[in-house]
């Protein structure tokens, strides 16, 4: 895992150097049980494309719709999800746990 | 994040360097990268160290800086492919150690008897020296035999490694002792080994063995690093 938290880093980093926007998504705090560890990164290019992951993929969708606006603004968000029962309008975590994900461009 | 950052990042971790990204969620402060090597003059080095220790990433307690923590991949040196080898390298693995097998004699080291491990038929002298062996790695030398062992132990000495184990008896041992000062080893640097090797508890079978020497490798890993 350590291993491929490292490519997705490295990944970043050969997009921008190809003149890519490029944001990196970090889960920064869980609550209750929550599908990936603190620390784990996904990176998002202009394109939407992505690697990596910091949910079982329940939020990943929208963390990738927030990467694309940070990427334009080149200002860091502080997104949070909780279990989609509460904010039915938005996706959530099934497995019914909270999660903080910091996304930050890469400038 | 600057790509500066990221950078470092990726550098230290080709360079197998622990090193940790630190972030201000306010945006208020630029970010740092630290390595193991320069946590002393850091204001945050004691949260730092600790990071390391655990290899954990997280927010330093009541405050909004997130440390990203990127440590090495533990490996795990054998020599010897001996019984005992054989049933340490899936425990090892599965507690996520990369394990490289060393046996010049190479009625021991066959790919039958060690399926899909990296496996050197070479003297330690010639297997060792590419295989980058750092403070990352658990040495062990399991063949008994002073040849293949000794000159192993000499270069774990020389590469830190954070764990160094080594097969034999008290009697056995004190013999390696005597013999590896003859050979220019520092009493520091012998008093490092784990002999008998393994936590002591008990262990008759090879499994049982290899039980206790990763239980030992988890304890000097876990409370010994950074």
């Amino acid at each position: 895992m350590l291993a491929s938290e490292d490519d997705i880093l490295g990944k970043a980093e050969a997009w921008a150097r190809a003149g890519k926007g490029v944001a990196v998504a970090t889960v920064v705090e869980t609550w209750g049980s929550a599908p990936r560890p603190v620390g784990s990164h996904l990176v998002i290019d202009e394109d939407g494309t992505f690697l990596g992951s910091v949910s079982g993929g329940c939020v990943e969708g929208e963390v990738v719709t927030e990467a694309l606006d940070v990427i334009g603004s080149g200002k860091a968000k502080l997104l949070e999800f909780g279990v989609a029962d509460e904010t039915a309008w938005r996706v959530g975590l099934s497995c019914g746990g909270r999660i903080a994900v910091y996304v930050e461009k890469v400038a | 994040m600057d790509i500066a950052l990221l950078s470092a990042l990726n550098a230290a971790r080709a360079a197998r360097q622990a090193a940790v990204l630190v972030t201000d969620l306010d945006g208020q402060m630029p970010g740092r990268v630290v390595t193991a090597d320069r946590l002393a003059d850091d204001p945050l080095a004691e949260a730092i160290r600790a990071a390391i220790r655990t290899g954990r990433s997280g927010l330093v307690p009541d405050t909004r800086t997130f440390l990203t923590v990127q440590v090495p991949p533990a490996q795990m040196v054998v020599i010897g492919a001996v019984h005992i080898t054989q049933a340490l390298i899936p425990l090892a693995r599965s507690l996520g150690y990369e394990p490289v097998v060393i046996d010049p004699r190479t009625a021991f080291a066959t790919a039958d008897r060690f399926p899909d491990v990296s496996i050197h038929a070479e003297w330690p002298d010639v297997a060792l020296p590419p295989l980058k062996v750092d403070r990352y790695t658990a040495f062990i030398a399991l063949t008994h035999d002073p040849k293949i062992d000794d000159p192993a132990l000499l270069h774990a000495f020389e590469k830190g490694c954070f764990y160094i184990g080594a097969l034999g008896s008290r009697k056995t041992h004190a013999k390696r002792v005597e013999r590896l000062g003859g050979q220019g080893a520092s009493a520091e640097a012998i008093a490092r080994i784990k002999a008998p090797i393994g936590l002591a508890i008990g262990a008759i079978t090879p499994t049982e063995i290899a039980v206790s020497i990763m239980a030992e490798v988890i304890q000097a890993w876990r409370q010994g690093i950074a």
